[in-house]
């Protein structure tokens, strides 16, 4: 009786839905269907939920200006919770019952790693807004992602490290996939900079204090500490670190470069290092920064729309939807031109960065996607150009 | 790096090590203070230390109510809550097995879980630390004052308890009520409305738990999980029901962790305390302190 009821309600939603898009469809082609997966609740939200903001702000906007070549488009959007296996399911869903074009998202690197064999199979272009290496590396034909590699975050870092002449670090990861791929990086990328890692320690996403930790990285007599994980365990590492009366600068991954990080570590946040995207530094961007006009824009929309503060995370649904959009034109949906197209994307400037795709990179941005910036009265404050 | 350099980490390791203690330990007591009046173990407590720690933050910063009010105010409200659980939840279950009562607090940990991120958003909260003074340093190793709070409570809930059940009336038939709920009741003794009274006082320890560890961590909805695991272990390492052996079980599973960082590896580091923990379980299946050996269901 219910499973009947809930069928009656879902069939009603659908034509209801159905009678809004018709007078908008009524004079031109046939919409093109964009699918989105992203984790809109549960743990990592602070992800998805501005994705898919971010995403339809995108589509609304490419529909005011007409569409593409005559084609609205249309979002179909499902929320994976985080979670790899129900991430699994809407996908199917998204490429057999939809029949979307192209999927943007998932949110997560585990998430996106569980429908990458899907994606290559079925086959539909995948754009990813996760961060981690593995999504693009090894190349593989169907799936790109818009947010940067951990690879940049670690690269920007060190460089930063090299200019102030450290050679000693100390580093302390969260237990997550997040943590782990930030700590393989810093130690792969270690001697290329000229830097040692003296001291490696890991943190769990739930601990209380992290002292115990942030004593054996002490012993290990390090010029600098970076710590690699997402809120809430760099700002309970923050205070334990100001607490214990450390000499030596702390560095932080661009996991927590948002406003949020601040408030959750108060005064212990200052004069803390990060790599972070341009999008929380952009009116002290010189205007001859080509991400200046497309940032402010941006900016302006989703605060205006959505009443919340813009987070560095909404831009990957963004710019992935501006790519698919440049690479749809003059394919009239046809899935493998569409990926052949967005690999001969060049130059397009999106919140998070310049993309330059090209059969061997799948990512597209360059170490200019990140700048570096301090905590300085409780604001970030970019310190290298 | 010299002796001194040695002590220095030693101790530093043993302040870590009491400041997570204590919070497993006063989450420990809620716990076991429940199984020593009711039989039942109940899942819930994480939730309620999650309860009280963002209830707590919201009155005192989000509404501006001077502290201690914040902490009263919080305190009650949770215990409010225990309070409905037993009453609609638990009191409700047509066949009370343990089984089936333990199902029920799990379904309420749930459930207040997703009430809480309706209330506070999936976003962590951060507190400030109740005093001004800074961190205490003892012999170069750092000691927060937070963590003396903690301590300094855990004491006092657990001479209060003690004081409770040896002299007072009420203290003495809830003992007789967790001895023989039956004989209990044929003396005339209102079984069941102790029974709600230790559910709020554990909710309302839970509560306590919450707003002391506010400062020194970060809250969320979601705090309750890990947290109420880490306390039910703590619990059962010092022997359910016996609330010193909570204190010590907590205690000893923080101390755990924090040498198992120093000594071992960070990532080793619940792998340790809990191999350890199995191995006094196998040696005392009822805890350090535990009185008897626990039935198996």
């Amino acid at each position: 009786m219910n499973r009947t009821m809930s069928l009656i309600g879902k069939s009603l939603a659908v034509l209801l839905i159905g009678l809004l898009v018709v007078p908008a469809a009524a004079w031109c082609k046939e919409p093109y269907k964009i699918g989105g997966l992203f984790s809109v609740t549960g743990p990592s939200s602070f992800l998805g939920d501005p994705e898919k903001k971010s995403l339809e702000l995108a589509i609304d906007e490419i529909n005011a200006r007409g569409g593409i070549d005559g084609h609205l488009l249309e979002a179909v959007i499902y929320d994976t919770e985080g979670d790899p296996g129900k991430t699994n399911l809407n996908a199917s869903k998204l490429m057999t019952k939809d029949n979307v074009i192209a999927i943007i998202g998932p949110s997560l690197t585990p998430t996106t790693l569980a429908i990458v064999p899907l994606a290559e199979k079925q086959p539909v272009p995948l754009i990813s807004c996760a961060a981690g290496i593995l999504i693009t590396e090894p190349v593989k034909p169907w799936v790109f992602k818009t947010a940067q590699s951990d690879v940049l975050a670690v690269a920007a870092i060190y460089g930063h490290m090299q200019k102030k002449k450290i050679k000693k670090v100390g580093i302390i990861t969260v237990e997550s996939a997040y943590g782990e791929s930030g700590r393989d990086q810093l130690t792969a990328q270690a001697p290329k900079f000229g830097i040692q890692v003296v001291q490696a320690e890991t943190f769990g996403a739930k601990d209380t204090d992290m002292t115990a930790q942030l004593t054996k990285v002490r012993s290990a007599q390090p010029e600098a500490v970076i710590c690699w994980g997402t809120n809430p365990g760099p700002a309970v590492i923050a205070r334990n670190f100001q607490q214990m009366g450390f000499k030596i600068p702390l560095y932080q991954s661009h996991g927590v470069a948002s406003p949020k990080f601040v408030e959750l570590a108060g005064e212990a946040a200052e004069n803390i290092i990060l790599p972070a995207g341009k999008i929380l530094v952009t009116d002290q961007l010189p205007d001859s920064d080509p991400q200046k006009t497309v940032l402010k824009r941006y900016v302006e929309q989703f605060t205006g729309r959505f009443k919340q503060p813009v987070s560095p995370f909404g831009g990957y649904a963004y710019d992935a939807m501006m790519i698919l959009a440049k690479a749809l034109e003059g394919t009239e949906g046809k899935k493998d031109a569409v990926r052949k197209r967005i690999e001969e994307v060049k130059g397009l400037v999106g919140v998070t960065g310049t993309f330059n795709f090209s059969p061997q990179d799948h990512n597209g941005l360059g170490p200019e996607a990140f700048v570096m910036v301090q905590i300085q009265n409780g604001k970030f404050k970019v310190i290298d150009q | 790096m010299g002796l001194r350099g040695i002590m220095q980490e030693f101790l530093q390791y043993v302040f870590s090590g009491v400041t997570n203690g204590s919070v497993y330990a006063i989450i420990a007591l809620g716990f076991s203070m429940l199984f020593s009046m009711t039989g039942l173990i109940n899942f819930a407590q994480g939730e309620f230390v999650m309860l009280g720690a963002l209830g707590m933050i919201s009155l005192w910063k989000g509404a501006g109510l001077p502290l201690p009010a914040a902490i009263v105010l919080s305190t009650i409200g949770v215990s409010a809550v225990g309070l409905l659980l037993e009453r609609a939840a638990i009191r409700n279950v047509r066949k009370p097995h343990p089984i089936v009562l333990v199902i029920v607090t799990i379904g309420a940990s749930i459930f207040l879980r997703g009430a809480g991120m309706l209330g506070w958003g999936k976003e962590s909260y951060s507190s400030p630390a109740f005093s001004r003074q800074g961190a205490f340093e003892v012999a170069g190793a750092t000691l927060l004052p937070q963590s003396l709070f903690i301590l300094a409570a855990v004491l006092l809930i657990v001479f209060g308890l003690q004081f409770f059940h040896r002299r007072t009336l009420t203290g003495k038939a809830m003992l007789a009520c967790a001895i023989s709920k039956r004989a209990a009741w044929l003396q005339g003794i209102p079984s069941e409305r102790l029974v709600l009274l230790a559910f709020a006082l554990s909710a309302g320890m839970g509560a306590i738990g919450g707003i002391l560890i506010a400062p020194i961590s970060m809250s969320s909805y979601d705090m309750g999980m890990t947290l109420g695991l880490k306390g039910f272990c703590a619990a059962m390492l010092g022997g359910l029901g016996s609330s010193l052996g909570a204190v010590l079980g907590g205690l000893l599973l923080g101390l755990l962790e924090a040498f198992g960082v120093g000594f071992f590896s960070s990532s080793l580091k619940d792998a340790i305390a809990f191999v350890l923990l199995l191995g006094i379980l196998y040696v005392r299946p009822g805890g350090i302190l535990g009185a008897k050996v626990v039935k198996r269901f």
